[in-house]
């Protein structure tokens, strides 16, 4: 009966419902009962509800374990909010719901979305469907790997400085981070503010498109979104005819550890950019590769406000004070917090202290200005810009866990977008053999554009995913399910 | 010894009158029961985020504006990091470096800047101290945390305790006049902290300066800035330097406590909230509160100037106090013939002068029994010499202390002016013959003579003749 409908699209699976060829219950069925051996779930739901008419009825979601879901455990990943149930759900997935989408399950990721291996999470690590001796990337490995390993038709999840684009890119899948101020962060437990944005994981171009379109627009709950005026077009585009695609060789080049893989599949990509029509050349970013210092200074300092609720106050993990106020809130959050948010917090609330936030959070935050310059200047000669997701292919679990800073390399090829508040998509490109051999993995190519015009970029990267041709199904999974 | 020049700044905070909270849809109370005007937002819940409440937003304006500020094209949020149980999420979303509204003045008083901010959540410490250490237990309420709020920070204009009350005062009156809250200091809607620093007289430079936090009444601000000034001049003059501190004036028995300690002591770590944009007011938000300006103090002492020709002390008064302005507003709209300055002199004469004796802290008329229109139609009767002076000032007694109507009053005690001539005449005609001597010397042309007459009449008349009219008729009956 279930042969092969987990197989299908989010698109293809909203179709066949359509065309009363299948049953909302059974497609959630399908999902809801497929075991959990990545440890992608935190929490699967059981009941789907009765799904509201609209473009995505019947479509059950993985949704990241950062979004509020009112009544339903919603931990971030972290020990400190361990029990906690919102009283309210976010608005990305009530307008999923809105328009007939319902939640599978909330997925695992790093803690407060800090990692890119999701071995940051409290709640044990995630394994990518291609080797499960490896991450899936993070911070929405969880996201990614249910969508790549069959257990969700679609996800969503959030990406601060990468966190779509490179589990999206390591476990072979579409991950779209949308402008900044598409969708409402509204109910997304916040990491860094001025970065965090919604976006969706999934199994082809046009499934990211359809729910973009349910969860964008304005809200009057987060005075940041303003959404996408224009609407977002489901693409069709089949060439890249008169389009110009910008490639920053400095900036693409110049970080240590392009895998020479990826580096392999990035040339043929452009290869095949150009076979489809378009004009590829050489752009320019000159600060691009400031990014990740900028990025590491500026996301810390916001996310040592927005952690310090999580003070054994209203709601969460409380630790025995003695009576005493401050040894109450020290040993809450030495007990809650894992090592990397420890580490983050300290870097930010240092950068901001009295004296150092010229030196620090000035400096990055002119950095951040330079870069969107950049991008602005960059866009005058093209209408993309190409790059890889991520400079290596899924590494083994444990591989960078002593190693912060290789950790945080992870993400130099997405960062300078999320400073720029620009759209950005990862698509799968090709497989490459990881360093020391093993079994083929997905690379993704990332495509950037100005800011709100995502239906282009989807139409683009719906054009270049049509000629790759990629095959998302991860060898591991054996036989149709 | 040297002369001392105390050096005052005032920062006042103002809980605004909006229907809900600053950031979320809470509404606002005062008095409910604890922790029932709380929400996702207001309770710093995982993911939730502000937004600004527009009506807080056009009553900061119309306040920026009334301080004649100017207004920041782009102001920007601040979070000022703290943890502490009154606030939920560890950070107060407040005005840094580009606040609402800067540099403006109001009377002699400059101001630094305006800005807006959320109030925090109210601590109740179960126990002795009354203070979160050595309490038994501590307890929140969030009714409070995130009321709107507008600080308003002077620059340091003040000289005198008792300046800083009056002006205070005038503050006072002014945001009330606006509407933008109840600006009652009992229920914390009007807090004030001063800081206060001491030089030697004629010196430019400002010495270390104390803050005295949160004094709950404008005699406790007098009080207390008094106290902290004669503190420093002690220290001074006993050649210790005064230290940077923050002090609280405990009003029961005059004494300053040092709140120096780990409670206060913050680097509160400022960077822009990235949860807000920019407040950028527009044309119309700012058209919009100048219509919405009511007449300001400073205005109607213009007005009572230059076109009711009150002279500039009294203006000042009726203009700049607390309720006298309005009153007197009132009392001149239900005014039936009094002259303007008639009933002003009457309400910043006679009637403050008894309120005060009767032990009105702060004189307010309208809290009295003498209703604006009795004081309008007694001014009136005073003026028309429907009664003497004397006469009117027994009615205001009697209006002091029960009340009622002048017209009335006057009525049941006799205390008309006598209307029959031929009364007031034939007393005239006796008191030439009684008093011959007076007589002859007025008309001799001796006008300091009509005293003894005069006297006469009133002491016939029990004072309900009116002295111009029995001038007139003295001198008319000896041909002068």
């Amino acid at each position: 009966m279930s042969a092969g409908i987990r197989e299908l699209t989010a698109a293809g699976a909203i179709g066949r419902i359509e065309a009363g060829e299948l049953s909302p219950g059974d497609l959630r069925d399908a999902y809801a009962q497929a075991p959990d051996e990545l440890g992608a779930y935190l929490e699967r739901l059981s009941e789907g509800g009765e799904p509201a008419a609209g473009e995505l009825r019947g479509l059950p979601v993985a949704v990241k374990d950062i979004f509020c879901t009112e009544g339903v455990p919603t931990t971030a990943g972290s020990k400190i909010l361990e029990g906690y149930r919102p009283p309210y759900t976010a608005t990305a997935v009530q307008r999923l719901a809105d328009a007939g989408a319902n939640v599978l399950g909330k997925t695992n990721m790093d803690e407060f979305a800090m990692g890119s291996s999701n071995e940051n999470s409290a709640y044990g690590p995630v394994r990518n469907p291609w080797d499960i001796g490896r991450v899936p990337g993070g911070s929405s490995g969880g996201s990614a790997a249910a969508v790549a390993g069959r257990l969700a038709p679609a996800a969503i999840g959030t990406d601060t400085g990468g966190s779509i684009r490179q589990p999206a890119s390591l476990c072979g899948i579409v991950g779209l981070k949308p402008t900044y101020g598409a969708i409402s962060r509204y109910g997304m437990i916040a990491f860094a503010s001025s970065l965090d944005q919604c976006g969706p994981l999934t199994r082809d171009v046009t499934d990211a498109a359809l729910l973009l379109r349910a969860m964008q627009g304005a809200d009057t709950c987060d005075s940041t979104c303003v959404g996408i005026e224009a609407g977002v077009e489901l693409p069709s585009r089949e060439d890249l005819k008169g389009l110009r695609i910008g490639v920053a060789s400095d900036f693409s080049h110049q970080v240590e550890g392009v895998e020479p893989g990826v580096a392999d599949v990035f040339e043929r990509s452009l290869e095949m950019i150009r076979e489809l029509g378009a004009e590829v050349g050489e752009c320019e970013l000159p600060h691009a590769e400031h990014g990740i210092s900028a990025y590491y200074v500026l996301a810390p300092a916001e996310a040592s406000a927005n952690l310090a609720r999580y003070d054994g106050v209203r709601y969460g993990l409380r630790a025995d004070g003695d009576g005493e106020l401050v040894a109450m809130y020290e040993r809450t959050r030495a007990a809650g917090f894992g090592p990397e948010v420890k580490r983050r917090i300290m870097l930010g609330t240092y950068a901001l202290s009295s004296g150092y936030y010229d030196a620090y959070y000035g400096r990055a935050q002119r950095v951040r200005t330079k870069i969107a310059e950049d991008f602005t200047t960059a866009f005058e000669g093209f209408d993309l810009i190409a790059t890889p997701t991520s400079p290596s292919v899924a590494f083994e679990l444990g591989a960078r866990t002593k190693d912060p800073l290789a950790m945080y390399l992870s993400d130099y090829f997405t960062v300078p977008m999320s400073l720029a508040g620009i759209p950005a998509i990862s698509i799968p490109a090709g497989l490459a053999e990881p360093p020391g051999g093993g079994p083929q993995l997905p690379v993704g190519l990332q495509l950037t554009s100005p800011a709100f015009t995502e239906s282009s970029l989807l139409d683009a990267a719906h054009a270049l995913e049509r000629a790759v041709a990629f095959d998302g199904r991860p060898p591991t999974l054996g036989e149709e399910a | 010894m040297a002369e001392w020049e105390a050096v005052i700044g005032l920062e006042i905070h103002v809980q605004l009158r909006t229907r809900t909270k600053m950031f979320c849809g809470c509404e606002l109370s005062f008095g409910d029961d604890p922790n029932v005007h709380t929400c996702a937002i207001c309770l710093a819940h995982p993911g939730v985020l502000p937004t600004v409440n527009e009506q807080a937003v056009q009553y900061g304006l119309q306040i920026g504006l009334a301080l004649g500020c100017e207004i920041a094209p782009r102001s920007i949020f601040h979070r000022k990091n703290y943890f502490y149980p009154d606030n939920p999420k560890a950070y107060q979303i407040s005005q840094y470096d580009i606040p609402l509204a800067r540099s403006g003045s109001l009377a002699d008083v400059r101001i630094h800047r305006v800005h807006l901010e959320e109030d925090a959540a109210k601590l109740i410490h179960v126990g002795e101290s009354g203070r979160i250490h050595g309490s038994g237990a501590s307890l929140v309420d969030f009714n409070r945390g995130g009321t709107p709020l507008v600080e308003i920070v002077t620059e340091p204009d003040l000289r005198e305790p008792s300046r800083a009350r009056e002006w205070l005062q005038l503050l006072r009156s002014t945001i009330k006049a606006i509407g933008a809250s109840d600006v009652n200091m009992e229920e914390g809607s009007l807090r004030c902290d001063a800081n206060i620093s001491l030089r030697p007289a004629g010196s430019d430079e400002l010495g270390t300066k104390t803050e005295l936090k949160n004094m709950n009444s404008f005699r406790f601000i007098e009080r207390g800035i008094a106290a902290e000034i004669e503190r420093q001049r002690d220290v001074l003059e006993s050649g210790g330097v005064v230290s940077q501190d923050t002090l609280h004036f405990d009003p029961r028995d005059g004494t300053l406590t040092s709140l120096r300690s780990k409670e206060y002591a913050h680097d509160y770590r400022y960077f822009p909230e990235p949860d807000l944009v920019p407040l950028a007011p527009t044309e119309e938000m700012l058209a919009r509160a100048r219509e919405a300006l009511p007449e300001l103090p400073a205005e109607r002492r213009e007005r009572y100037r230059s076109e009711l020709d009150l002279p500039e002390k009294q203006a000042t008064q009726l203009a700049f106090a607390a309720g006298l302005g309005s009153y007197y507003e009132e009392a001149l709209a239900t005014a039936d013939g009094a002259s303007a300055k008639a009933i002003a002199n009457w309400v910043t004469g006679d009637l403050v002068a008894r309120l005060r004796d009767a032990g009105e802290d702060d004189c307010d008329p309208a809290s009295s029994k003498v209703t604006p229109g009795a004081i309008a139609s007694l001014a009136g009767l005073a003026e028309s010499r429907a009664v003497s002076n004397n006469a009117a000032r027994e009615v205001l007694s009697a209006l002091v202390a029960e009340g009622g109507d002048p017209a009335e009053i006057v009525e049941r005690e006799g205390l008309g002016q006598m209307e029959d001539s031929g009364e007031l005449d034939e007393i005239v005609d006796r008191a030439l013959e009684a008093e011959p001597d007076a007589a002859q010397k007025v008309r001799d042309g001796n006008m300091k003579a009509v005293g003894p007459l005069v006297g006469f009449v009133m002491r016939e008349t029990k004072g309900r003749a009116d002295g111009g009219e029995v001038t007139r008729l003295i001198r008319e009956k000896l041909g002068r």
